[in-house]
C-alpha cells in the first residue's frame, strides 16, 4: 500500500508548491534561501550604516602607503620604507614558510610516534604514549612559550661568540646557536651553479625512475633489486663530480663574529622565535598525528598481518607493502585537518613576535593605520584561500591512494 | 527518488557596532562605576600593588575622574589593555577613558576618531642597554638587536631614526613590557626601547637596576595623554577639566593637606574658590555639582603629589619633573584659567 498517488500530468497550480511532494522541498529551500539573504542584507547594511555614522569608510589606499617599521625576518626585500603591502607580503610568506616546514616536520614526528606506539616493546610504547598525551592535552600557545622561553633563557648570549678571543668557538667553524636564533652558512650561488643544481634535479628524476623499474621487476619475474646503495649512489655521485667539473661554483658565506661588536652577522639566521614556533606547532600537532597514524595502522585487520607473515614477508616489509597502503586511506583525511589546524595555529605567531600575516597586516600595520574592517578582511581570505589550497592538494592525494573500486 | 537538502538553521550573531556617540556621562553616572583602560603593569603608571589594588601616576586619573563624576576614587573598573588592544578597546565603548601612557599624535587624534584631553605626561622615547656592553650613544647601536613593543609609535621611531642615522638594527617585536623585560635581562636583545619614564620604571624592578644605563638620546617627542572617544564633548570636558584642576591646584598650592580648610569656606583667592566650588557654578556647567574638582583632588593630591607618589624622585621609579614642571618652574604644564 503507499500512499502516494502519481500525481496529474500538466496543469500546474501555485497551490502545488505546498501541496505536491514533488515541489514542496523545492519551496521550503527556496524561502530558507531569501531568508538567509535577506539577514545578510541586513547584517551588512547594518555595517556599513554604523560605519558611516562613526565617519569611517571602506577604503584600502592604505596598503600603498609607507609601512614604517622595522620585521625581523624578510624572505623577500625589505625596510621600513616599503608599503603596507609588502610589509603584507613578507608576513604571507613567514606564515607559508613556518605552515609548510611545520606540515612537514609534524608528519615525520607524527609517524614515527604513531608507529613505534604499536611497538611490543613496552617502554619504547609507553614513551610514545606519554609524549602523545603530554603534548596532546596541553594548549599550543603554552607549548609556543615554553620553548621561546626555553630557548632564550638555555641557548647562550650572541655575545659570547663575538670578537678576536670569543669564549665560545662556533660549532664546525660555522654554525652560532645563541639565543638570538641559529645561525648557519648561507649559499653564495656562482656561475655554473645552475647546473650543478640542475644535475642534482635530474639525478633525483633518475632515481625516482629506478624505483619504478624495482617495482616493476618485483612485479614481473619477482627478483628484487637493491634499492638503498643505488640510490644513496645516484643522488651524491653525479652532483659531486658536476660540482667539481664546473670549478666548485657553489661557496659559502659563513657568519662573521668579527664585523659587528653586538650581532653575529652574514650567513642565515634562523630566529629563536621561528625555531619556538616551528618546534611547538609541529611536535603539538605531530602528537595528534600520531594517534591518526596508530587508527590508521590499527584499521587494517590483523588477519592481513598474519597472511603476510604467512607468506614469508619479514615485519619490515609487512609494514610497507601490506600495512601502510591500506592504513594510509584511513590515516589522509584526519591528517588533512591536521594540516589546516596547524596553518591556522601559527597565527599564533604574535606570541612569541614571528613576523607573521597577522602580525603584520594584522598587527602593527592594523595598529597603525587603524584600518581594523580591511585588514581582518584581508587576513580571513588569506587563510581562507591557503586552507582551501592545502584541502585541494591533499584531497586529490588522497583520491590517489583511496581503493579504487571497479 | 527525492533528495532534500535541509538547510540548517543559522545562528546568526547579529553585530551591533556600539555607536556611543553621545551620553558617556550619563552611562557612567547610571553604571555607578567608571571603566577606565589602563596599562598591563607597567610599575608606577598602572600597576596592581601587593594587594591587588591598582596604583600609579594614569591610575591616579582614572580615580580622580571617578572622584568627580560618582563621588568615590574606588568606583573605577581597570581594563588591562595592550599597545594592540587599547584602541579597539576605547572606540567599541568597552571603555569611557584610556588613561595608558598613549602618545598623542597627529592620526590618533583625526584618523582613528579620539579626543586627546591633554597631555598629563611630557615624555621621548630613549634606549636602556647593559653598562657592560660600553655604549655611550644611541649611534654607536649600528648592527644591534631591539626589543621593541610591537604596535606603538615606538617602533616607527626607531625606524626613522636609525634611518635618519644610516646605521642598521634589528627589531625583535615583543607583546607587552614584562615581555620586554624577560628578553632584555635574557641577553636575546642588546637594547630595550621605549618611553624613557616606561625605562626608568622597568629599570627599577630590576634585581641590579645600576648594571644599566639609559642612553642620554631622546628620539622622540611623545606627549602622553589620556583620551576619550570623538564626539562625546561633554564627557571630554569632564575629562579634561578633571585634569587640568589637577594641574591648576598644585600651581595654585591645593594640596590634599590644606584641601579642607580651604574648602570650608570661601577664601581670599578667587582661583581656589572657583576651582573647589566655594565660588560660582564650574561644576553645574560641566553637568556636575560645584565640589568637583575638589573630590577630584582629594582623590590623591594635586598633580605634583601624584607625580611624587607615584614616580618622583623619592619613588623608586626616581624620574625628575623635567618638562613635566609648572610653566612657572620652567616646565611645560599649563592649566588654562578656572573663569
Amino acid at each position: 500500500m503507499t500512499t502516494m498517488t502519481d500525481p496529474e500530468k500538466g496543469g500546474f497550480h501555485v497551490s502545488q508548491l505546498l501541496s505536491d511532494t514533488r515541489y514542496r522541498a523545492y519551496t521550503f529551500q527556496a524561502i530558507a534561501l531569501i531568508a538567509l539573504i535577506v539577514a545578510f542584507a541586513y547584517l551588512g547594511a547594518n555595517l556599513v550604516s554604523n560605519l558611516r555614522a562613526a565617519g569611517l569608510d571602506i577604503s584600502f589606499k592604505f596598503l600603498g602607503s609607507e609601512a614604517g617599521y622595522g620585521v625581523e625576518q624578510a624572505l623577500i626585500p625589505y625596510t621600513s620604507q616599503s608599503s603596507n603591502w609588502q610589509a603584507a607580503k613578507v608576513g604571507i610568506l613567514n606564515t607559508l614558510l613556518v605552515a609548510v616546514l611545520g606540515c612537514a616536520m609534524a608528519t615525520v614526528f607524527g609517524v614515527i610516534a604513531g608507529v613505534l606506539r604499536l611497538s611490543n616493546n613496552w617502554i619504547v610504547s609507553r614513551i610514545m604514549a606519554a609524549y602523545v598525551e603530554a603534548f596532546r592535552n596541553v594548549p599550543v600557545l603554552i607549548w609556543i612559550l615554553i620553548i621561546y622561553a626555553a630557548v632564550t633563557n638555555a641557548f647562550p648570549v650572541a655575545r659570547d661568540y663575538l670578537g678576536e678571543d670569543p669564549e665560545r668557538n662556533m660549532m664546525f667553524g660555522v654554525m652560532a646557536f645563541t639565543n638570538r636564533g641559529v645561525y648557519v652558512p648561507m649559499p653564495v650561488w656562482n656561475a655554473g651553479a645552475a647546473v650543478v643544481l640542475a644535475v642534482f634535479v635530474l639525478s633525483l628524476i633518475a632515481i625516482a625512475l629506478y624505483r619504478r623499474h624495482v617495482t616493476k621487476t618485483l612485479f614481473s619475474s619477482g627478483r628484487i633489486l637493491p634499492t638503498f646503495w643505488p640510490t644513496l649512489a645516484l643522488l651524491i655521485v653525479p652532483t659531486v663530480l658536476a660540482y667539481f667539473i664546473m670549478g666548485r661554483p657553489i661557496g659559502f658565506d659563513a657568519p662573521d663574529t668579527l664585523s659587528n661588536r653586538f650581532n653575529i652577522q652574514g650567513g642565515v639566521q634562523i630566529s629563536a622565535s621561528f625555531i619556538a614556533l616551528w618546534f611547538a606547532l609541529s611536535i603539538y600537532t605531530g602528537a595528534f598525528i600520531a594517534e591518526n597514524v596508530r587508527a590508521g595502522i590499527q584499521a587494517v585487520s590483523s588477519g592481513q598481518t598474519e597472511a603476510a607473515a604467512a607468506l614469508g614477508l619479514r615485519p619490515r616489509r609487512i609494514m610497507k607493502l601490506v600495512v601502510l597502503p591500506q592504513a594510509l586511506r584511513v590515516i589522509i583525511p584526519p591528517l588533512i585537518s591536521q594540516y589546516l589546524n596547524l596553518t591556522k595555529n601559527s597565527s599564533l605567531a604574535i606570541a612569541v613576535g614571528y613576523s607573521d600575516i597577522t602580525a603584520t597586516l594584522g598587527g602593527i600595520t592594523l595598529n597603525k593605520t587603524g584600518r581594523a574592517i580591511e585588514c581582518v578582511l584581508l587576513i580571513m581570505l588569506f587563510y581562507l584561500a591557503i586552507s582551501l589550497a592545502i584541502s585541494v592538494v591533499m584531497n586529490i592525494y588522497n583520491n590517489s591512494v583511496k581503493l579504487k573500486e571497479r | 527518488m527525492k533528495k532534500s537538502v535541509i538547510l540548517g538553521a543559522l545562528a546568526l550573531a547579529g553585530v551591533s557596532a556600539g555607536a556611543a556617540a553621545a551620553g558617556t556621562l550619563d552611562d557612567v553616572k547610571a553604571r555607578g562605576k567608571l571603566n577606565c583602560g589602563v596599562v598591563t603593569g607597567l610599575v608606577g603608571f598602572g600597576a596592581p600593588d601587593a594587594n591587588g589594588e591598582w596604583q600609579g601616576f594614569d591610575v591616579s586619573m582614572c580615580r580622580a575622574v571617578a572622584a568627580a563624576v560618582l563621588g568615590d576614587p574606588n568606583a573605577v573598573q581597570f581594563v588591562p589593555t595592550t599597545g594592540k588592544t587599547r584602541f579597539t578597546a576605547l572606540s567599541s565603548g568597552e571603555i569611557d577613558l584610556l588613561a595608558r601612557n598613549t602618545t598623542w599624535t597627529f592620526s590618533r587624534d583625526v584618523d582613528l576618531k579620539f579626543e586627546f584631553i591633554g597631555v598629563n605626561y611630557y615624555d621621548g622615547q630613549g634606549f636602556m642597554v647593559p653598562k657592560a656592553l660600553n655604549v655611550s650613544s644611541a649611534k654607536d647601536l649600528d648592527g644591534a638587536t631591539i626589543c621593541v613593543q610591537t604596535g606603538t609609535t615606538t617602533e616607527l621611531n626607531l625606524a626613522d631614526y636609525f634611518r635618519k642615522n644610516n646605521i642598521s638594527y634589528e627589531p625583535v617585536p615583543i607583546e607587552t613590557n614584562a615581555e620586554g623585560q624577560q628578553q632584555y635581562l635574557a641577553g636575546a636583545c642588546d637594547a630595550y626601547t621605549t618611553d624613557m619614564s616606561g625605562l626608568a620604571s622597568t629599570r627599577a624592578t630590576f634585581e641590579a637596576p645600576g648594571e644599566h644605563v639609559l642612553l642620554p638620546e631622546i628620539i622622540s617627542k611623545e606627549p602622553l595623554a589620556p583620551l576619550v572617544r570623538h564626539g562625546d564633548n561633554e564627557w571630554a570636558d569632564v575629562v579634561r577639566w578633571t585634569l587640568n584642576a589637577l594641574i591648576a591646584a598644585e600651581e595654585a598650592g591645593i594640596t590634599s593637606a590644606n584641601i579642607g580648610e580651604l574648602s570650608a569656606q570661601a577664601g581670599d583667592a578667587p582661583e581656589i574658590n572657583r576651582i573647589l566650588g566655594t565660588e560660582g557654578d564650574l561644576g553645574e556647567m560641566l553637568g556636575l555639582d560645584n565640589e568637583w574638582a575638589k573630590r577630584a583632588i582629594m582623590a590623591g593630591g594635586n598633580y605634583g603629589e601624584i607625580f611624587e607618589k607615584n614616580i618622583g624622585e623619592a619613588s623608586p621609579i626616581g624620574l625628575a619633573r623635567g618638562l613635566n614642571a609648572q610653566w612657572t618652574d620652567g616646565g611645560l604644564l599649563y592649566a588654562p584659567p578656572f573663569r
